[in-house]
């Protein structure tokens, strides 16, 4: 409980200066972290340090800032390495992003691995970005996508995972936590079941990345997917880690340069891990913002966050229940803050375009996650997602912007 | 409350969302056509009975933000006896309306649908409040493909 009372939210607030802004007429108050995450003034200053002073290519440069640029890249790698605790540094592939991550994965491994009867299971959970690249890779190889169902309060069968769990099943691709309704997946028992069946297994962890310490050897996951700028880093970096015996086996991705060691026109060697899944330049830049961003959540502490996060969830899921015709879609016991509801029969974006002339940002919409909107049988739901920077007083606003919501419509 | 929200929200917009007129099949529709806004997951389908270049009858199913339930709702209503030509001139001044400062309409002629002119201030709902209209639009032109607003 101490770190709670310690945990100084006021000041934290402070580190990043675009919350410090009024949105017609109100204080924002942010509470659209599960879209993006608002960045801190060290990650700001990290990138624009890099560009006053060292920008250049990486890898391939003699001069001074071509070294330094690399050094600075590579030393992101191996923050990401101790971020995630994974073993070997060259398991620390740059990527675009989670959606990017769980492609490579798909083309290369799905490609190589499957054929026409076996099949790639993922939940009713899923983000698109988990299932579509899966759905192109079925439809190239003649494999089957199979899908975990959830309960009603949005948590994964285990029964019914188990017994689809076959021998038939190439790859299990599961998120770690829902961005459309919070729940946290018991990954480490369902890896723990897929190995039992020698089952390789991608974790999604877009969005736990940010709020809960991963630690990629004790999960013994195979894969573990996630994006830079979901953890108050920039856009357009992300990691896809990959054990280092399965990334040796696995094809390039992209061909270009960086990823070879000799190419003449009859044929190429492709270059060791993990450049052989970096094709040309990348985004160093985001490497760099997002190292500083790794160092700031560890300076935070993620236990602290976790516990702040928890406490506005609970908060906020109490203050919600009180209001008439208020439903929570998702009702997991283990969450991250996140509350998706629906308000009456009010639409959610009704409801967000009221909210945001309230100063508060949240999200409506089906969250790209529209198969399990079908599941729960609404066309899509508002959605308040919590960060590190969030305050009671903030989720008082939403409640009391929602109060207004129905009245307006009454 | 704030005045925007109050121009965007009106009763009539909230009344017409809520019980949208006309929202039924139609059996001896002439034009069927259904229209998605993926970005919000609203959609409708739309059925028009066209005689002799006349628009006879006009109704609608679907789901949606109060928005786009309104503006269909009233644009059925305002369509009903209304010649093929005059309401293409109706769907431009229309959009004109919802997305145009210094729009050059004349705003009698479009009687109720005045109502969404608050659109204006939301750029985000714009198409909420324009699918039903586009809907219109292409089976007026014959198309039998859903449309999209994206
Ligand atoms: C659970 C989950 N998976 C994947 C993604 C895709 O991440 P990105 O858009 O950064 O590639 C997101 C975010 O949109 C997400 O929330």
């Amino acid at each position: 409980m101490d770190a709670v009372i310690d945990y100084d939210v006021t000041r934290i607030k402070q580190d990043f200066p675009i919350l410090n802004q009024q949105v017609h007429g109100h204080p924002l108050a942010y509470l659209d972290n599960a879209a993006t995450t608002q960045k801190p003034n060290c990650v700001l200053k990290a990138i624009d340090y890099y560009y006053q002073h060292d920008n250049s290519n990486v890898h391939r440069g003699v001069h001074a800032l071509s070294e330094r640029a690399t050094k600075s890249y590579e030393a992101a790698r191996h923050k990401v390495q101790e971020f995630v605790n994974a073993k070997h540094v060259e398991e620390i592939i740059f990527v675009r992003g989670t959606t990017e991550a769980i492609n490579l994965v798909a083309n290369s491994y799905g490609r190589s691995n499957l054929n026409a009867g076996d099949s790639v299971l993922i939940s009713t959970l899923e983000h698109h970005s988990n299932i579509i690249p899966w759905q192109m890779v079925c439809e190239q190889t003649g494999a089957s996508l199979k899908v975990i169902p959830i309960n009603d309060a949005g948590e994964i069968n285990l029964e019914a995972f188990e017994k689809l769990l076959t021998d038939e099943v190439k790859i299990l691709a599961v998120g770690h936590a829902s961005n459309a309704i919070g729940t946290v997946n018991p990954i480490k028992f369902m890896i723990n079941k897929a190995h039992e069946k020698n089952i390789p297994v991608l974790i999604d962890g877009a969005q736990a990345a940010p709020h809960i310490a991963i630690d990629v050897q004790d999960l013994d996951c195979d894969f573990y997917a996630l994006s830079g700028h979901k953890m108050y880093g920039p856009t357009g970096i992300g990691i896809l880690y990959g054990k280092k015996a399965l990334l040796e086996t696995m094809l390039p991705y992209q061909g270009g340069g960086e990823m070879i060691s000799r190419v003449t026109f009859e044929k190429s060697t492709y270059n060791k891990i993990p450049h052989k899944f970096e094709a040309g330049t990348p985004n160093i830049a985001g490497a760099i913002g997002l190292h500083a961003a790794i160092d700031y959540l560890q300076s935070v502490g993620l236990d602290n966050i976790a516990e702040h996060e928890h406490e506005l969830l609970i908060y906020a899921t109490e203050a919600m229940s009180s209001i008439p015709e208020l439903r929570i879609i998702g009702t997991a016991k283990e969450k991250i803050g996140v509350v998706s509801f629906i308000l009456g029969d009010i639409h959610a974006h009704d409801v967000g375009t009221i909210l945001d002339h309230h100063g508060v940002a949240i999200r409506a919409g089906h969250h790209c996650a529209m198969p399990l909107m079908d599941r729960f049988e609404v066309p899509a739901t508002v959605r308040a997602s919590f960060g590190l920077y969030n305050t009671r007083e903030e989720i008082d606003r939403l409640v009391d912007a929602l109060n207004d919501v129905r009245r307006m419509f009454a | 409350m704030n005045l925007e929200l109050r121009e965007l929200y009106q009763t009539m917009i909230i009344d017409h969302g809520r019980k949208p007129r006309n929202f039924h099949k139609m059996d001896n529709a002439t034009h069927v056509l259904e229209g998605f806004n993926p970005l919000c997951g609203d959609k409708l389908t739309l059925y028009l009975n066209v005689n002799n270049n006349t628009i006879k009858e006009v109704s609608f199913e679907g789901s949606g933000c109060a928005i786009s339930m309104a503006s269909a709702s009233l644009m059925s209503e305002h369509l009903r006896e209304k010649k093929v030509a005059d309401a293409e001139k109706v769907f431009h001044d229309f959009h004109e309306l919802v997305t145009n400062d210094d729009a050059n309409i004349n705003m009698d002629e479009l009687g109720k649908l005045t109502v969404l002119a608050g659109v204006k201030e939301f750029p985000a709902r714009v198409k909420c409040a324009t699918l039903a209209w586009h809907t219109l639009h292409s089976a007026l032109h014959g198309e039998h493909e859903p449309i999209t607003t994206e």
